[in-house]
């Protein structure tokens, strides 16, 4: 029997998924990024800068966590990745560290970015500072109007932020305005796409990029547990980068078991949810065939969840992959478990957790491991810019 | 020999019209044609509108928006174009993103294409690969004609190919944007239709994105086979309504 791959095909495919389906308008930029992106990230001077700025500027290797208290009361040896450490509080900067120093080596002089929560918005701003970039960011009206804090970072950080006013105003559009605007600039600029999504190649260039976080576990485990394997590795799912970095040395390791959490947000089946593995069909956005949330006619539907950042309404590619092949499970957790989750890593840890990491911490509650499991959870990012959110919520 | 094919031997400078099915009115799609097909535009492109237009500008997105809102969908546009072959002649083409015909069936879609006698599909987002590998056959066997983009980013590699793999004319995009109307065009406008004339493809060009007026037509024409104009003439139909048609038509040429 032939082994499944779970690695993308030269084609750009991760079995029926991925692919590049754009209009002829971006051919050439996204031709450009194909043909040179292998090649770039395999020299050895653009690792060595990469890595130099992912030590000194963004504070990695980020700290495998044995959590004691949280273990005792779950009954498994869980450990978190802290990639809320990382400078910007997020595992997004690792991709926009990758991604402007490839920009400059193909020789961009402008970046354009979109965002949902303004995380990814953020982190890219903060590399555009770092190189001296210009720096557009597009981001939803509404979108704007939720994350002020994040918006006014961005500007802090020298970015202009442009508002999607298309469709419903927030992720979604704020990618089909950045899309835009790299067919109006096809030739300075380069797209710093925020999640494992989009056309070929940008699936797995992303996921090359975050997968320096599984990559430090399996030292860090080593160490710390005297094997690279857990026996589950935990990760939230909006478009998937942070899964995808997680999950990335081990897809081959068929003993690690891999657990993607989506948000369920009001309940899977309440019209008001973000699960898109289990509410999507095989369908094109962004440029890639994956499972996408939408009408009959095909018209992309409105995600909802409680967290910005995971209300996507596709997953990326390797996700839907992942989840045909069977070789990831997917989990949903709805905005109460996730909030009260938070509230709960808080209290038994001391760490504040983003929403979007505080699906995966729920998951603890429903599924039931032996005593002796190691399960490394990705705590993605940290819940400063979740806040208000939590104040609104818990009546803090 | 396809409508279209016959109409492009008519060595004129042909205009197409891009409309949105479904705006102003889900009602207009018949009487939009016909009034096309009296002020005597030589091709016509029926937009099929989808939530995530990334190659439109915001005119024809917000038609979309507005088309999806009053109801408009794939299988509403086959019901209205059911009888529409005994009512105009004017060579027809459906233009929209690969996402609703790849859920209402590529198969199906091509087969309901022909029974309405749609003569060619515009699917910006389509890859050229991907469709010489899955759906060339799907095309031909419906007597669909494909038209693929060029755009000034193009290389001459890749337009000998699209002019090899074409049967009808190549879209050929005047400009690095997404659609919509224009004033006027710049001299490197020019200079890309006099590029793209030089290498005196197999099949001719018709010039879409930008054009909106006489001026541009004029210009866009100049060393190409005709132009599109899309989005000039949905915010006429914004402004004038459907009786404002005939008087659009008659000022471009």
């Amino acid at each position: 029997m032939q082994k499944t791959s779970y690695q993308v095909n030269e084609k750009g495919y991760y079995g029926e998924f991925g692919g590049a389906f754009i209009p002829e308008m971006l051919y050439p930029n996204v031709e450009e990024l194909r043909q040179n992106y292998l090649k770039i990230l395999n020299d050895p001077d653009f690792q060595k800068e990469v890595n130099q700025l992912l030590k000194n500027y963004v504070g990695r290797p980020t700290p495998l966590y044995f959590a004691k208290r949280f273990s005792d009361k779950y009954g498994a040896k869980i450990y978190l990745k802290r990639e809320d450490l990382c400078h910007t509080g997020a595992h997004k900067i690792n991709n926009t560290i990758g991604q402007i120093v490839l920009a400059k080596r193909l020789g961009k002089k402008r970046i354009i970015a979109e965002t949902g929560a303004g995380q990814h918005g953020v982190a890219t701003a903060t590399v555009c500072a770092l190189m001296g970039m210009k720096c557009i960011v597009y981001m939803g009206d509404i979108d704007i109007k939720r994350q002020a804090p994040n918006v006014a970072r961005m500007k802090m950080l020298g970015a202009t932020v442009i508002p999607a006013h298309s469709g419903s105003k927030t992720l979604k559009d704020a990618t089909n305005e950045a899309i835009r605007d790299w067919i109006s600039n096809p030739i300075n600029t380069h797209y710093i796409i925020g999640s494992v999504v989009g056309p070929h190649p940008y699936p797995d260039l992303v996921a090359r990029f975050q997968s320096v976080i599984s990559k430090e576990i399996k030292q860090q485990l080593l160490e710390a547990e005297g094997t690279e394997n857990p026996d589950y590795v935990v990760a939230c799912v909006g478009g998937g980068s942070n899964a995808a970095g997680i999950f990335y040395h081990y897809l081959d390791r068929l003993n690690v078991k891999l657990i993607a959490v989506e948000a369920a947000g009001k309940g899977i089946h309440s019209g008001k949810s973000a699960a898109t593995s289990q509410l999507g069909k095989i369908g094109i956005i962004h440029g890639s065939k994956t499972l996408v949330m939408q009408s009959p006619d095909g018209q992309i539907t409105e995600p909802y969840s409680i967290s910005a950042g995971l209300d996507y309404p596709g997953i990326g590619p390797m996700h839907a992959h992942l989840f045909q092949t069977k070789r990831v499970q997917f989990l949903s957790v709805t905005d109460d478990q996730a909030m009260l989750a938070g509230i709960e890593l808080s209290k038994m840890e001391g760490i504040i957790p983003a929403i979007e990491t505080a699906h995966a911490i729920a998951i603890f509650k429903e599924q039931k491991f032996k005593k002796d499991d190691i399960v490394v959870v990705n705590l993605s990012g940290r819940g400063d810019k979740d806040l208000n959110t939590y104040i609104k919520y818990f009546n803090l | 020999m396809n409508r279209i094919q016959k109409k492009l031997e008519e060595k004129k400078k042909l205009l197409s019209i891009y409309f949105t099915a479904g705006y102003p009115t889900t009602q207009d799609t018949i009487p939009i044609l016909m009034a096309l097909e009296k002020s005597g535009v030589d091709l016509i492109e029926i937009g099929l509108p989808f939530s995530d237009p990334l190659a439109d500008g915001t005119t024809i997105q917000e038609s979309a928006a507005t088309a999806l809102k009053n109801g408009m969908a794939t299988e509403v546009i086959f019901n209205q174009l059911k009888d529409v072959r005994k009512k105009i002649t004017v060579p027809l083409l459906l233009m929209g993103y690969f996402n609703p015909i790849l859920q209402f069936g590529v198969e199906n879609f091509c087969q309901k294409c022909y029974e309405t006698g749609i003569d060619g599909l515009i699917i910006p987002d389509l890859p050229i690969q991907v469709y010489e590998e899955f759906y060339k056959n799907t095309f031909e066997k419906n007597g669909l004609i494909p038209i693929f983009l060029i755009t000034p980013q193009t290389d001459n590699e890749r337009i000998n190919r699209i002019d090899s793999i074409s049967d009808g004319f190549i879209y050929m995009v005047s400009n690095n944007g997404t659609t919509g109307a224009k004033k006027t065009f710049e001299k490197e406008q020019s200079e890309y239709f006099k590029r793209i004339f030089a290498m005196k493809l197999k099949h001719p060009q018709i010039v879409g994105f930008g054009i909106s007026n006489k001026d541009t037509f004029y210009q866009a024409t100049k060393f190409t086979s005709g132009a599109i104009i899309g989005s000039a003439f949905i915010q006429m139909l914004s402004r004038d309504g459907l009786g404002g048609i005939d008087a659009f038509i008659k000022s471009i040429r």
